[in-house]
């Protein structure tokens, strides 16, 4: 019997941290991809963006965000490619935030709408959970997922990344 | 080794629809996921489930939702089709998908609830955002079939051709 669902990779970052998370040469083998994340970066804050590539592009994204920070509701759009928050250096010592993406249909030619879920929770007045709608006005397969810290820093030791395929036959 | 995650049946419109059943569902899993990739043929049309034919006012449900500048709730309640997403297709495209879970859905003692989660960011006047939602089907009968419906203020709308809908199976044991 086929392996419905898959992992087709994972990462862990080792003791010197990376500057980014990658998969590549993506196979149009599953039907839908599903991309699990538990990360913190080194950035001198608590929260730090996580910017999204598709292909390696991070242009022609669109986002619309629900977010609760503890105290309220809010929302708001972006075209920037940021997608979540991690917790980041300042944030409660061993504390990694999580994030899930969805891609149905990732090699397929119609756009890409994506489902991004993510929590930087932590011992702290102020963290943040984050219900994402994402689009990606591409009709090009995705064959490549790159997700890093915005502000050109690091994920830190023990950050792991795993993508996994879904298959609907 | 035991399936734990299954597909039980997938579908993909050749040519615009009114709705999609999944028939003849067997309690052989635990959970049940409904994986949707759509658009409307309407402007902006709504995803509703109805569990085995039951045309009752037995639905309920509750979304949480943000549209790109305010975040809101909204509820329907008594109703006679299950709100399974606030919005699914706009423009006739296809830039919406949804997930949702649906939880010990064979049991024949409790009734049956839903969690969805559905997602547009189109960039358009009527990019609709995302949501996540809640929903209750008040029947302890087990879940053998399921229809998806798309309906904009009592209306129906066909699924427009390439749409996607695929029901996974996931068992505990």
């Amino acid at each position: 019997m086929a392996t419905t669902y898959e992992a087709i990779a994972t990462v862990t970052v080792g003791s010197g941290g990376a500057a980014n998370i990658e998969f590549t040469s993506i196979a149009a083998d599953w039907t839908d991809l599903l991309l699990k994340l538990s990360g913190r970066t080194n950035k001198a804050q608590k929260q730090e963006n996580i910017q999204l590539y598709f292909n390696t592009s991070n242009s022609n994204f669109s986002f619309k965000m629900l977010i609760g920070d503890g105290s309220a509701a809010t929302s708001y759009g972006t075209t920037n490619s940021q997608v979540a928050d991690v917790p980041a250096a300042t944030m409660t010592a061993n504390t990694f935030g999580n994030m899930e993406i969805y891609i149905p249909n990732y090699a397929g030619s119609n756009n890409k709408s994506f489902s991004v879920d993510s929590v930087d929770e932590g011992n702290q007045t102020t963290v943040y959970s984050y219900l994402t709608a994402g689009l990606w006005s591409q009709t090009a397969a995705i064959t490549g997922i790159k997700i890093a810290p915005a502000g050109a820093n690091n994920f830190v030791q023990y950050s792991t990344a795993t993508l996994y395929g879904i298959k609907n036959s | 080794m035991a399936a734990t995650y299954e597909p039980i049946a997938t579908t993909t419109l050749g040519s615009a629809q009114a709705s999609v059943s999944f028939t003849g569902i067997s309690g052989s899993f635990t959970d049940l996921v409904l994986i949707i990739s759509a658009g409307s043929a309407n402007t902006i049309g709504f995803n509703y489930v109805r569990f085995n034919s039951d045309s009752g006012t037995n639905y309920s449900a509750t979304s949480l939702s943000g549209d790109g500048s305010s975040a809101t709730s909204q509820r329907s309640s008594n109703s006679n089709k299950g709100w399974l997403g606030y919005w699914t297709g706009i423009e006739n495209t296809i830039k919406t998908m949804s997930i949702t879970h649906i939880q010990n859905y064979s049991n024949s003692t409790t009734y049956k609830s839903w969690i969805t989660r559905n997602n547009n960011a189109n960039g358009s006047t009527y990019s609709l955002g995302t949501e996540a939602a809640v929903g209750l089907w008040r029947s302890t009968s087990a879940i053998t079939s399921m229809t998806i419906y798309n309906q904009t203020s009592g209306t129906d709308y066909n699924f427009i051709a390439g749409s996607t809908f695929t029901l996974y199976g996931i068992a505990s044991a």
